[in-house]
C-alpha cells in the first residue's frame, strides 16, 4: 500500500521526449508528426490558438487518447501509455483546464481519490488519517498552503487548481502538464501560480504548460514550442519579441495594440444610482453603486473575479432583481423591467460565460444569430419563423463577422470558443444599440478573434453606442476602455483615465484607494 | 484574414465533454439514454428483440424442445421443428398486422370480403392511433427539457372529458364530435397545466407530479364511473353510458375498427412538426430544452415555455385519450386508456423524439399489437410474447452500450453493419 507512492521514486529528474506523434481523427489531422522534448527541470510552454491540437497532444501524452503513429519516450525509454494510470506511473501527471474534482468532498478526499491508503487490504477501511497527513505533507514540500478538511466546493478557482496540483504530486509525478491553468483564474491568482510553477521547476519537476497568452509564457517559460493546426511551427525562448510570437502562432502578423481614436463622448445613456444587489445566497454582491456610461465611450469595468461586476451586469440586463436603486437607459428605468424588453430597449449583451449563457451548442450558427429576435421581423412574427430570412442573414453575418464554420447549419458547438464568440457578437451587434455590454468578451478566445472582437468593440463606440466592457483581464480593460472604474467588494472605488499607472490600478483592484482615511 | 482556411476544431470535443455543467443525475441519464438512439440502434433493436424473441419461442415450446434431446443424432428435426415454430409464428405476425396473402387471394376470387382483406391493417392503425399522440406528447415536452412521465394521467383525463362531452352533451352530428374532441384535449392540458404550472412557480419537479397526478387521474375514473349520472344505468359493472353515435369518431364499421383517429394523428403530428421546426414557440421550447440559461439570457421566459409545453403535451395526451374512447371504447371503463400513456413514452424513445419518427414507432407498436393478437389465436403463442418484444427493443436501445458491443460496432461501420444485419434476416 505504502509501496504505490514510493516505487516509481526516481533518481533524477524525468526527460521527455516525443517524435513524430501524429492523430487524425477522421480526415482531420489534429497532430501531425509533432516532435517536442522536455528537458529535466524545464518549463516548456506549449503555445497555440484553440483547436491548433495542443489538448489532443497533451491527451495522448496522459494516455487519454493513443496516437495513431509516433513514440514517446520517457529518459530514452519508449513507453506506450494507454491510460492516465499509465501516465502517472512513468511519471506524468496532468491538470485539465476543468477540474477533475468532486465538490461535496474534502480536499483530502478529493486528493485521495482514486490512490485511496486502506487498511487492510484494497477492500479494507479508507486510512483517512494517513491521506490527510500525506496532503499536508505534500503541501508543505512544495509551499502549496491548503486545508485538507475544506470542503471543494467552497473553495475559490484558484485554490481548487492547487488542489489539483497537489493531487498529481502525491501520485509523485515528476512532469507536469498544465492545460491552460490561467484561463479561469483572476490576475492574482495567475501570479501566485505562476510563482508555484517556478517552484516546482526549482525542485526538479518538468513542467509543460499549455496556453494561448504571451505574456505568461514570457513571464515563466525556458523554451516555447509554437503549434498551429497540428504542426511543430518554432521551438524558441521567451526573449523572442511577443509580437512575432503572436505571428507564429497565428501565422501572420497580428496587432494586440487596441487601434483607436480619441473619444468624442456624448449624452449620458445609461445611469445606474444607488445600485444594490444581492448574489444568489442573499448576500449584497453589489453595494450602493453609482455610474454614468455616455454615447460614443468605452466605460471599462476592472477588477478580480467575484467582485460584484457579475451581478451588476446581470442586474442590468434584467436578469437578477435590484434591491435597491435605479438603472436608468437614457430616460427608461430599466429596474424591473423584462430581460426581452430590455434586449428590445436596444441593448446588446455578451454574456461572460458564453457556454452556459451566450449560446445553445445544440443549434446552428443561424439559430443562434436569431437567439433573441427570432420573434420580431425580418426573422419572424409572434407566431411563425421566416426559415428564409434567418438563412439568408445568416449567411451575411457569417462573412461580415468572419465567422468559421463549415456552414450557417452546423451546429454552434462545433466552432471554436473564437468563433463560437463571434457568434455572439454578431448576434447582439445586428441590430440598432444604445448600449453595448461585453462581460469578459475574449475569454477563452484565440488570438485572431481576439483582435476582430475588439475592432467590433470600437467601431460600436465610434458609431455613437455606449459601451459597458466588464473584464478581469486588466490589459483588456486599459486598451479598451475611455474610463476605467474599479469594482472592489460590490463598491466602485474609483473612476480613472486610463493611462493611470498599472501598479495604482492593481492596488485598487485590491481594495487599496491611495487616501485611506476615507474608507 | 478571411483568405484563411477554415478553423480545425481539433480540440474542441474532448473540451466540449468537460464543459458540460453539472446535471442531476437523472437528466444526464435521460440525455444519453435519448443521444444514444441513433437509428442503426433502433433497427438492431428491433431485429435482435426478434431473434430472443425466437429463443423465446423454442424454448418455450415443449414438442419442439423434446427434439433437441436428440439434437446429436438428427439435428435437422431440431433445426426444422424451431424452425417451423417460429417462422409460422412471425407470419402469423405479419399477417396479423399488415396483411394476410390468404384473405386477398379470398377477396380477389370472390370467396372473401374486401372488409376481410383490410382488417390487419385496420387493427394497426386502430392500436395505433392513440399512441400517436401520447407519444407526441412525451416527445414534444422532452425537447423542451421536460420528462412528461404524465401521459398516462392526462390521457386518462382525456378520455373522460371526451366521454362526458360525447354522451352528456345533445349536440349535432360534426359539431358533437369536434367539441368531444376538444373537450378531450382540454381535460388533458388542464392535466399538464398543473405540473407546467408547478415546475415554473416553485422548481417541482415534472418527473414526481406527473407520476402522482397519474394516479389521481385513475382512481378518478374508477370512482367516477360508478356514480349516477356516469354508469351505465343498464349495467352493474363499472362502465359508464355509452358516447352518442354524433360524437364517436367515424369509422368503417363491421369489422374494420379503423376510425378518422388516425388521420387525426398523421396531421397532429404534421403539426407538431411544425411546431417544433417553425413557430416562435417551437423554437423557445427547444432553446429552453437545449440550454435553458442561454434561453433566459436572450430573453425567452423559462418559466412560461415550461408552463406552456406541459399544457401542449397534456392537450396531446389528452387528445389520445380521446381518440380512445371515440373511437374504439364508446363508454368508460377503469382500463379505458389502457397503458396508452406509458407505451407513449416507449414510443417517443423508439421514435427519437422526432414527431415523424413518433409516428412511426406508434405505427410499430399497434403492428406488433395487432398481430400477437392472430399469432395469439393462430400459432397459440401467448399475447405476452408481444409485451416481451415490446420490452425488449426498449432494453436494447436503453442499453445501447450493450447493442454496440455485441455487434461491435464502430461509428463508422455502424450503416454497413446494419444493413447487412438486416438482410441477414
Amino acid at each position: 500500500m505504502a509501496g504505490r507512492r514510493l516505487c516509481n521514486r526516481r533518481e533524477n529528474p524525468l526527460r521527455l521526449e516525443l517524435r513524430g506523434i501524429t492523430k487524425r481523427f477522421g480526415d482531420l489531422v489534429a497532430n501531425d508528426h509533432i516532435d517536442l522534448t522536455v528537458e529535466p527541470g524545464e518549463v516548456h510552454a506549449l503555445l497555440g490558438e484553440n483547436g491548433a491540437g495542443k489538448s489532443t497532444l497533451m491527451n495522448q501524452l496522459y494516455g487519454l487518447l493513443q496516437p495513431d503513429e509516433g513514440e514517446i519516450l520517457v529518459d530514452g525509454e519508449p513507453k506506450v501509455i494507454r491510460s492516465p494510470r499509465d501516465a502517472i506511473a512513468a511519471g506524468i501527471g496532468m491538470v485539465h483546464q476543468h477540474f477533475m474534482l468532486v465538490p461535496v468532498f474534502t480536499v483530502a478526499e478529493n486528493i485521495a481519490l482514486g490512490a485511496e491508503e486502506t487498511r487492510g487490504g484494497p477492500l479494507g477501511w479508507l486510512d483517512r488519517r494517513r491521506n490527510r497527513r500525506d496532503v499536508i505533507e505534500t503541501s508543505e514540500r512544495y509551499g502549496l498552503p491548503i486545508d485538507p478538511d475544506a470542503l471543494v466546493e467552497d473553495l475559490p478557482v484558484g485554490i481548487q487548481q492547487r488542489v489539483e496540483i497537489v493531487k498529481a504530486l502525491t501520485r509523485d509525478v515528476d512532469l507536469l502538464i498544465l492545460d491552460e491553468p490561467t484561463a479561469v483564474l483572476t490576475p492574482q491568482e495567475t501570479e501566485e501560480l505562476l510563482g508555484v510553477m517556478r517552484g516546482l521547476s526549482d525542485s526538479g519537476k518538468s513542467i509543460v504548460f499549455i496556453t494561448h497568452k504571451l505574456k505568461e509564457v514570457k513571464a515563466i517559460a525556458d523554451r516555447i514550442t509554437v503549434i498551429r493546426r497540428g504542426r511543430t511551427i518554432a521551438t524558441t525562448t521567451p526573449d523572442t519579441p511577443e509580437d512575432e510570437l503572436a505571428a507564429l502562432m497565428v501565422g501572420r502578423a497580428v496587432s494586440l495594440e487596441v487601434d483607436k481614436a480619441v473619444a468624442d463622448p456624448g449624452r449620458d445613456v445609461l445611469t445606474v444610482s444607488g445600485l444594490v444587489v444581492e448574489d444568489d445566497r442573499g448576500v449584497r454582491a453589489v453595494d450602493g453603486v453609482d455610474f454614468v456610461v455616455r454615447a460614443g465611450e468605452v466605460l471599462g469595468v476592472a477588477g478580480v473575479q467575484g467582485n460584484g461586476q457579475t451581478e451588476l451586469v446581470e442586474a442590468i440586463m434584467g436578469l437578477r432583481p435590484v434591491a435597491a436603486g435605479s438603472i436608468r437607459l437614457d430616460n427608461e428605468d430599466l429596474a424591473g423591467m423584462r430581460t426581452k424588453q430590455i434586449l428590445r430597449s436596444g441593448v446588446g449583451y455578451v454574456p461572460e460565460d458564453r457556454s452556459v449563457d451566450g449560446v445553445v451548442k445544440e443549434f446552428s450558427v443561424a439559430e443562434n444569430l436569431v437567439l433573441d429576435t427570432y420573434d420580431r421581423p425580418p426573422y419572424g412574427n409572434a407566431f411563425r419563423l421566416d426559415p428564409a430570412a434567418i438563412a439568408s442573414s445568416a449567411r451575411e453575418r457569417v462573412e461580415q463577422f468572419d465567422i468559421r464554420t463549415s456552414s450557417p447549419d452546423a451546429a454552434v458547438g462545433t466552432l471554436s470558443g473564437g468563433n463560437q464568440q463571434k457568434v455572439v457578437v454578431a448576434r447582439e451587434m445586428s441590430r440598432p444599440l444604445r448600449l453595448f455590454i461585453a462581460s469578459q468578451p475574449t475569454r477563452g478566445v484565440d488570438v485572431g478573434s481576439i483582435e476582430f472582437i475588439y475592432g467590433r468593440i470600437v467601431h460600436e463606440r465610434s458609431i455613437g453606442t455606449a459601451v459597458l466592457v466588464v473584464s478581469s483581464e486588466l490589459d483588456e480593460v486599459v486598451g479598451l476602455a475611455d474610463r476605467i472604474a474599479v469594482m472592489y467588494r460590490g463598491k466602485i472605488l474609483a473612476v480613472v483615465p486610463p493611462d493611470t499607472p498599472r501598479d495604482q490600478l492593481g492596488l485598487l483592484m485590491a481594495g487599496i484607494t491611495s487616501s485611506e482615511d476615507d474608507a | 484574414m478571411t483568405s484563411e482556411a477554415p478553423p480545425r476544431p481539433a480540440e474542441e470535443p474532448a473540451q466540449e465533454k468537460a464543459e458540460e455543467k453539472r446535471e442531476s443525475f437523472l437528466s444526464v441519464f435521460l440525455h444519453n439514454l435519448w443521444s444514444a438512439n441513433t437509428v442503426t440502434v433502433t433497427v438492431l433493436s428491433i431485429v435482435l428483440a426478434l431473434l430472443i424473441g425466437a429463443v423465446l419461442m423454442i424454448v418455450s415450446d415443449a414438442d419442439v424442445l423434446a427434439t433437441f434431446g436428440y439434437l446429436t443424432a438428427r439435428p435437422s428435426d431440431a433445426l426444422t421443428s424451431s424452425w417451423e415454430l417460429v417462422s409460422t409464428a412471425y407470419a402469423d405476425l405479419f399477417k396479423g398486422a399488415i396483411l394476410d396473402p390468404e384473405a386477398i387471394s379470398a377477396w380477389v376470387s370472390g370467396t372473401g370480403t374486401w372488409q376481410q382483406a383490410f382488417t390487419p391493417i385496420s387493427e394497426t392503425l386502430t392500436y395505433a392511433a392513440p399512441l400517436v399522440f401520447t407519444g407526441l406528447s412525451v416527445a414534444l415536452a422532452f425537447r423542451g427539457g421536460l420528462f412528461n412521465i404524465g401521459g398516462q394521467g392526462q390521457a386518462v383525463i382525456g378520455c373522460i372529458t371526451a366521454a362526458a362531452a360525447g354522451f352528456a352533451l345533445p349536440l349535432p352530428i360534426v359539431v358533437h364530435v369536434i367539441v368531444a374532441l376538444l373537450a378531450g384535449l382540454l381535460g388533458g392540458a388542464l392535466w399538464g397545466f398543473i405540473p407546467g404550472i408547478l415546475k415554473a412557480r416553485t422548481g417541482a419537479h415534472e418527473v414526481i407530479t406527473t407520476i402522482m397526478l397519474n394516479y389521481t387521474a385513475g382512481l378518478f375514473l374508477t370512482w367516477l364511473i360508478l356514480q349516477k349520472g356516469v354508469q351505465n344505468p343498464g349495467r352493474s359493472d363499472a362502465i359508464s353510458k355509452p358516447v352518442d353515435s354524433s360524437a364517436e369518431l367515424a369509422s368503417f364499421g363491421g369489422v374494420l375498427r379503423v376510425n378518422l383517429g388516425i388521420v387525426l394523428a398523421v396531421l397532429t403530428t404534421a403539426a407538431i412538426a411544425w411546431l417544433l421546426n417553425r413557430s416562435v414557440f417551437g423554437f423557445e421550447l427547444r432553446a429552453v430544452g437545449a440550454n435553458p440559461p442561454a434561453a433566459k439570457t436572450a430573453g425567452i421566459s423559462v418559466a412560461k415555455t415550461y408552463t406552456l409545453l406541459m399544457v401542449v403535451a397534456g392537450g396531446l395526451a389528452g387528445l389520445g385519450g380521446a381518440t380512445q374512447v371515440l373511437g374504439t371504447a364508446h363508454s368508460l371503463t377503469p382500463a379505458v386508456a389502457g397503458n396508452i400513456g406509458f407505451d407513449g413514452l416507449l414510443v417517443a424513445l423508439l421514435g427519437r423524439n422526432r414527431p415523424w419518427g413518433t409516428l412511426f414507432a406508434a405505427l410499430l407498436y399497434g403492428a406488433l399489437r395487432a398481430g400477437g393478437n392472430r399469432m395469439q389465436s393462430f400459432s397459440g403463442i401467448s399475447l405476452e410474447l408481444v409485451t416481451v418484444l415490446q420490452a425488449l427493443i426498449v432494453i436494447f436501445i436503453a442499453a445501447p452500450a450493450l447493442v454496440k458491443t455485441m455487434f461491435h460496432l464502430r461509428a463508422a461501420r455502424a450503416a454497413r453493419l446494419g444493413a447487412s444485419m438486416a438482410k441477414g434476416w
